[in-house]
């Protein structure tokens, strides 16, 4: 693994980060014990388990995890887009869970998503500007004109050009119409916004596009932000801090560098050293992990990766390990590290 | 010394009729793939890769037709064969026995309504005829082959009852059944998690040095690419515009559209707080191309001379690039 590079560029990125760093004190989301299960015919999925998390304000927090982590029903529980079972969710001072559904709805403006594919999450019938002033219009905000003119600044903020909305969700390449949906989601000034795999669908010169303007649009507007995401290379790129997911729990959490560097918990090392490095000549130390990931329906008891674990003890069956300190502001659930 | 090679596609056209007009998906399309070697066809969306690999087993739809070139294959017996134009019914003595191919989504090409041991046992009997025991035998041989745990006892499961990574095992086993010369696998990894990834490309390595496969293997992932290929063709909008070993097309890209792409992706070695150089634009469609070099419009390398066609030229030994300004391109690395 190389060495973090000492010389800084005293850019503004890296001046951002150290403002996301000094924040860390008074997170603006904090979750604990956030759980969500599904009762089905075939018993009780345990989808989200007793999570702990905190986002500073400022931050971008990336969320890893495989299909069936549970990492896309965290992201909707934390907007209480899903119930939770159980757990508190402390959304800028405020417990969302306490919230009644009025008081909710005004919460709602602050905390926004963007999804995975921009076809399916934009309404094909309706216009462009009517799909970014929908939230506008729906709040009562602005006259008419009005809400027109915030549609065009905020298609020239995502980098389209305000005459474009007059078109129509096909016009549009799925770049742009990825950048469709974040002028949506920032039409209500969110300070919070959820990116569930909003750059997996595209390809990927033009992912970078994207990625580089949620970089932009963090700086300029100070947003919070929890990115959803498989592919570890980018969460790398765009995320401050990084929460490592294993079928329902957060297994390590960690400034993204250092943990994508040297990632301490077992599941949180094989997950790494399994990403191909776009270098030929880079060595592999691979930790192939043997088997499947068990269903959440019949989750291991303890630690629920003890069951895949190269370095599992009988001790580990006993419960979920508590988190151990691995370094500044790093945390991994593991009893053998 | 370079043997010949086992597939040499050279000025491969296809065009596909659409709507009453006709649309160019390959306009020209060529590399070798030397054997027993992977070569990497690389790409993002409608750059035309799987549209060459469909080409190349006589799989494309009624509306698409090789309308040019060459893809000369060297079959077992030592033949020369043309695949560019081959006849349906020469098609269906090559695939299979010779030619294999995998997909990126098993569920597409498994039948659902079959066990995994009755759709491999057919594909047998496509090509051998064996006795009952034998039959069975060289089944359960398929899938300890790859790594299907307790094999004799899957025989008569389903598709749906295998997770995604199990069912590429099973598509695997169904395309080595025949022992093929050449394995065309297209975005093989590309549905499935990262750590399954890994042990289906581990799976793939093994098999390739135990049968001394070729393997043609399609991907839009550079990660991917630098860990699985000896050779790498880079494709853009139709064409191949680059093809170099796999060290030499990530430490000296020719071409620029390569160049852009290699920077587009995050790595873990860059300088903490760099930005990614994004291609600016995005890939034009198919039917409104631009004259000449079809990346010119999103290229910073571009001159007027640009919309005149440009062909791969060599501009290193074994390093091919279909940029005018290639040397330049290298030069400024």
């Amino acid at each position: 693994m190389p060495e973090p590079h000492s010389a800084r560029p005293a850019g503004a990125a890296a001046e951002t980060a150290a403002a996301a760093k000094t924040a860390a004190g008074e997170p603006l989301l904090s979750i604990r014990g956030l759980s969500k299960r599904y009762q089905t015919p075939r018993g009780t999925v345990h989808a989200v388990e007793s999570v702990d998390l905190d986002i500073p304000r400022g931050s971008i927090t990336g969320l890893v995890g495989e299909s069936g982590s549970g990492k896309t029903t965290l992201g909707r529980t934390l907007l209480r887009l899903v119930e939770p079972s159980a757990g508190s969710i402390r959304f800028a001072g405020e417990d969302l869970t306490a919230l009644s559904p009025r008081q909710m709805t005004a919460m709602r403006r602050r905390m926004q998503i963007i999804f995975q594919d921009p076809v399916s999450s934009l309404n094909p019938r309706l216009k462009v500007e009517h799909i970014v002033g929908e939230g506008l219009r729906a709040h009562g905000i602005g006259t008419r004109g009005e809400r027109r003119d915030r549609v065009a600044a905020l298609l020239e903020e995502v980098g389209l050009s305000a005459d474009q909305m007059k078109r129509y969700p096909h016009e549009f390449s799925g770049g742009q119409r990825q950048r469709v949906g974040i002028a949506r989601a920032l039409a209500l000034e969110p300070e919070f916004i959820v990116a569930d795999e909003s750059v997996s669908a595209l390809d990927v010169s033009i992912q970078a596009q994207i990625l580089n303007l949620l970089l932009d649009l963090r700086e300029s507007r100070g947003l919070t932000m929890l990115f959803i995401a498989h592919d570890l290379s980018v969460v790398d790129y765009l995320c401050d801090r990084i929460a490592v997911m294993y079928l329902g729990r957060i297994v390590e959490t960690g400034p993204a560098r250092e943990l994508v560097r040297a990632p301490a918990h077992p599941y949180a090392r094989a997950l790494l050293s399994a990403v191909p490095q776009p270098d030929p000549a880079a060595p592999r130390n691979r930790e192939v992990l043997a088997g499947q990931i068990p269903s959440p329906l019949d989750p291991p008891s303890g630690c629920v990766f003890r069951t895949r674990c190269p370095r599992a003890l009988q001790a580990c069956a006993a419960a979920f390990p508590a988190p151990v300190a691995v370094g500044p502001g790093r945390f991994a659930h593991c009893i053998n590290l | 010394m370079t043997k010949a090679p086992i597939l040499s596609v050279d000025g491969l056209r296809v065009t596909f009729r659409a709507r009453g007009r006709t649309v160019t998906a390959l306009r020209d399309v060529g590399f070798s793939l030397q054997a027993g070697k992977t070569l990497a066809l690389v790409g993002e969306s409608g750059s035309g890769k799987s549209v060459t690999s469909l080409a190349l087993l006589g799989l494309l739809p009624p509306n698409g037709a090789v309308a040019g070139g060459n893809a000369f294959y060297r079959s077992r017996n030592g033949e020369t064969v043309d695949l560019a134009g081959l006849s349906a019914r020469a098609f269906r003595k090559i695939r299979g026995r010779e030619i294999a191919m995998i997909f990126q989504e098993p569920m597409s090409s498994l039948n659902p309504l079959f066990s995994i041991g009755e759709q491999i046992g057919e594909m047998l009997d496509l090509h051998e005829d064996l006795d009952a025991a034998t039959r069975r035998r060289r089944i359960v041989e398929m899938l300890e082959l790859v790594e299907i745990p307790a094999a004799a006892s899957r025989l008569s499961s389903y598709p749906h009852e295998l997770s995604g990574g199990m069912r590429q095992r099973v598509m695997i086993a169904l395309a080595l059944v025949c022992a093929p010369q050449l394995l065309i696998a297209d975005e093989p990894t590309t549905a499935l998690d990262v750590t399954v990834q890994a042990q289906i490309l581990e799976l793939m390595r093994r098999l390739q040095r135990e049968m001394g496969m070729s393997i043609l293997f399609i991907t839009h992932d550079m990660g991917v690419v630098a860990e699985m290929a000896d050779d790498v063709a880079v494709m853009y909008a139709g064409a191949v515009v680059e093809e170099a070993g796999v060290g030499e097309l990530f430490a000296a890209p020719a071409h620029p559209y390569t160049r852009g792409l290699l920077a587009s992706i995050p790595r873990p070695d860059r300088p903490e707080g760099e930005r990614l150089k994004a291609i600016p634009g995005a890939v034009p469609p198919l039917f409104a191309l631009p004259r000449g070099c079809a990346f010119a419009p999103r290229c910073s390398f571009a001159l007027p001379a640009c919309q005149r066609r440009v062909l791969l030229m060599e501009v290193a030994a074994r390093h091919r690039a279909a940029c005018i300004r290639a040397q330049e391109v290298l030069a400024d690395a």
